[in-house]
């Protein structure tokens, strides 16, 4: 378990081996993997237990990315965690490779493809059922993006969850508020997401997705309430960590040109500093 | 309520319930289909193993590989019109894609449910279930069969669709018929025809056959209950020793059974078929015998369509 500061650390890291995957592979969702990086690291180094050298542990917490295109965050984070060599994070993009541009099960680490939105909630509820039924005391994560919610699927979900007392159930929703199109607002309304999932039985709260103190307590605070599954609707910035890109819709899968790469890695290089214990801070 | 009434839904429910008891990681999961899919009996012995999640096929195909990624070995159970269609992309990415060990049973497949009309007939399944890299697809024709299948299903750790039958269904096999995926059964010899079919397509085949003999047609028949994987090896070896193949089935002309053996047929020893089964076309109002009689879907109808091309072949 990290601390917040390590954890601040490693999120910048992990922003600049994502910008550095997108910019070398020429393809990428760039926007709405760096929204949901920090999630990430508070899930893989404070919250979750889990051995990367034992990845199929029946007792493992398990992560379910149900917006599966914000996969170069993932795979940064798992080979950070050690499920696979960093130096694996190159092949990202080529021809034959098992780093696809959505999660597959041919990754260390990934628990269910992903990729076709509205998924990720049904499986995590049949995962957190089977610990239920089995007294076994894992649980299972899953992060949702905001355009998302517009899935029915996640609502059959939602309802099953609640339905069954899933309290060892955690959803995430990387509200990050765009979408391919647009403003989520504007492109198909989601709001009110906290209350619509109270409605549905949930216990929900709202956190500054890109707060370490926020995450964290609220991860360690899993279950809220005994018998109820729980909601973390974090609240992001698409784009976060660079000036350019943030809450830009035009980001969603852009990829950054030759300029653009390397005045993301000077911005990484000055919130680095902020942080002077940094190992190797500038790029 | 009998278990052995001859309906291809109560053969496997109970041979799921018998595996069940054996192996405590088997489960079954209902989506308000449980008494359609006949697993009453199912929850009220082994509660700790049976999931309902209400009228949400999406939800539960998305359940079921949740809790295989546990070790479960899961049977979802319900309407083959809504988890052929509805589910199809949970089908394809949490079940197939992911080698989950699920398997979705297709109760009152094909024109089953008839008169109630084609939201509730899937006469498409097979089409779209074998296009899925991986996923196994089973249509046994009777209980024995079904019960075959449903015993490999709970052993096999692999990915299937099973379709099956809501009314009872005369007995094509005596005993308990081994069941290999890949292997089709030859349950009539002859070398003049060969008449392919599967599920309650199997005995008008068989009956056609008897037709056909009388006019000194010798039909073979096989039960294809393997439609993926498919047995290459006897449907090239029926092109090669026959004259004409029929192939019969409860389903869509297109990407059927008819398609799956045309292309075995086509690429090894190309010979001339006939595919009977479901026209391009809304089906009219009636019962599953009544839609199989206006489709031609009879002993008589597979025996003329056979004397057809047997006119034409002996002419060449």
């Amino acid at each position: 378990m990290e601390s917040i500061e390590s954890l601040r650390r490693t999120s910048i890291d992990i922003r600049r081996q994502v910008i550095k995957m997108i910019y070398s592979a020429r393809q990428g969702h760039t926007g709405g993997s760096l929204s949901s990086v920090d999630i990430l690291v508070a899930l893989y180094f404070h919250a979750m237990r889990y051995d990367a050298a034992s990845p199929a542990d029946p007792g493992r917490d398990r992560f379910i990315l149900s917006k599966g295109h914000s996969v170069e965050g993932l795979y940064a984070i798992l080979a950070r965690a050690g499920f696979f060599p960093e130096a694996r994070l190159s092949e990202y993009g080529s021809f034959g490779t098992t780093l696809f541009g959505h999660p597959t099960l041919r990754v260390p680490g990934v628990e269910i493809p992903s990729g076709s939105l509205g998924h990720g909630l049904s499986v995590g509820a049949g995962m957190a059922l089977a610990a239920k039924r089995d007294a076994s005391p894992f649980r299972v994560f899953v992060l949702m993006g905001d355009g998302e919610q517009a899935e029915g699927s996640v609502w059959e979900a939602a309802m099953a969850a609640a339905h069954y007392g899933l309290d060892n159930l955690v959803a995430i929703v990387d509200n990050n508020k765009l979408q391919i199109s647009g403003p989520v607002e504007r492109v198909m309304n989601s709001a009110p997401l906290k209350a619509k999932y109270e409605s549905f039985g949930w216990e929900a709260r709202e956190v500054d997705g890109h707060d370490f103190t926020e995450l964290t307590a609220a991860f360690d605070a899993v279950p809220w309430k005994a018998g109820k599954p729980n909601m973390i609707i974090a609240h992001t910035i698409k784009g976060r960590g660079f000036s350019f890109m943030e809450n830009n819709a035009a980001w969603h899968h852009k990829t950054p040109s030759q300029d653009e790469y390397r005045r993301a890695l000077l911005e990484l290089e000055r919130e680095a500093a902020a942080y002077p214990e940094v190992e190797g801070g500038a790029p | 309520m009998s278990q052995a009434d001859g309906s291809c839904r109560r053969a496997f429910s109970a041979a799921l319930l018998e595996a069940a008891r054996k192996n405590g990681t088997i489960y079954a999961v209902c989506s308000d289909s449980k008494g359609s899919a006949a697993m009453g009996d199912f929850e009220t012995a082994l509660p700790g193993q049976f999931v309902e999640v209400g009228i949400a096929e999406q939800d539960a195909i998305g359940i079921a590989a949740g809790l295989s990624r546990c070790g479960k070995t899961v049977f979802v159970c319900g309407p083959a019109s809504f988890y052929a269609a509805r589910s199809l992309d949970q089908v394809k990415v949490d079940v197939a894609y992911a080698r989950s060990d699920v398997k979705v049973v297709g109760i009152s497949g094909g024109v089953s449910y008839g008169a109630l009309g084609s939201t509730h007939h899937s006469l498409h399944d097979i089409a779209v279930m074998r296009a899925f890299p991986g996923l196994e697809v089973f249509l046994p024709c009777d209980a024995a069969s079904t019960a075959a299948v449903t015993d490999y299903m709970a052993g096999s750790g692999r990915p299937a669709y099973m379709r099956i039958g809501r009314e009872a269904v005369p007995a094509i096999y005596g005993g308990a018929p081994g069941f290999q995926p890949g292997r089709a059964n030859i349950l009539r010899h002859g070398d003049d025809c060969a008449i392919i079919a599967v599920g309650e397509m199997v005995k008008p085949a068989l009956d056609a056959a008897d037709l056909l003999l009388q006019q000194g047609i010798k039909a073979r028949v096989l039960d294809c209950w393997s439609i993926k994987p498919i047995d290459e090896a006897a449907i090239e070896a029926a092109a090669r020793e026959t004259r004409f193949i029929v192939t019969v089935e409860e389903h869509s002309i297109h990407g059927g059974l008819g398609a799956a053996v045309a292309e075995i047929v086509v690429q090894t020893f190309p010979l001339p078929m006939k595919i009977l089964g479901f026209p391009d076309e809304w089906a009219p109002a009636g019962s599953s015998a009544e839609l199989f009689a206006h489709y031609g879907l009879t002993a008589k109808r597979i025996a003329s369509a056979a004397a057809d091309l047997d006119a034409l072949t002996r002419r060449r």
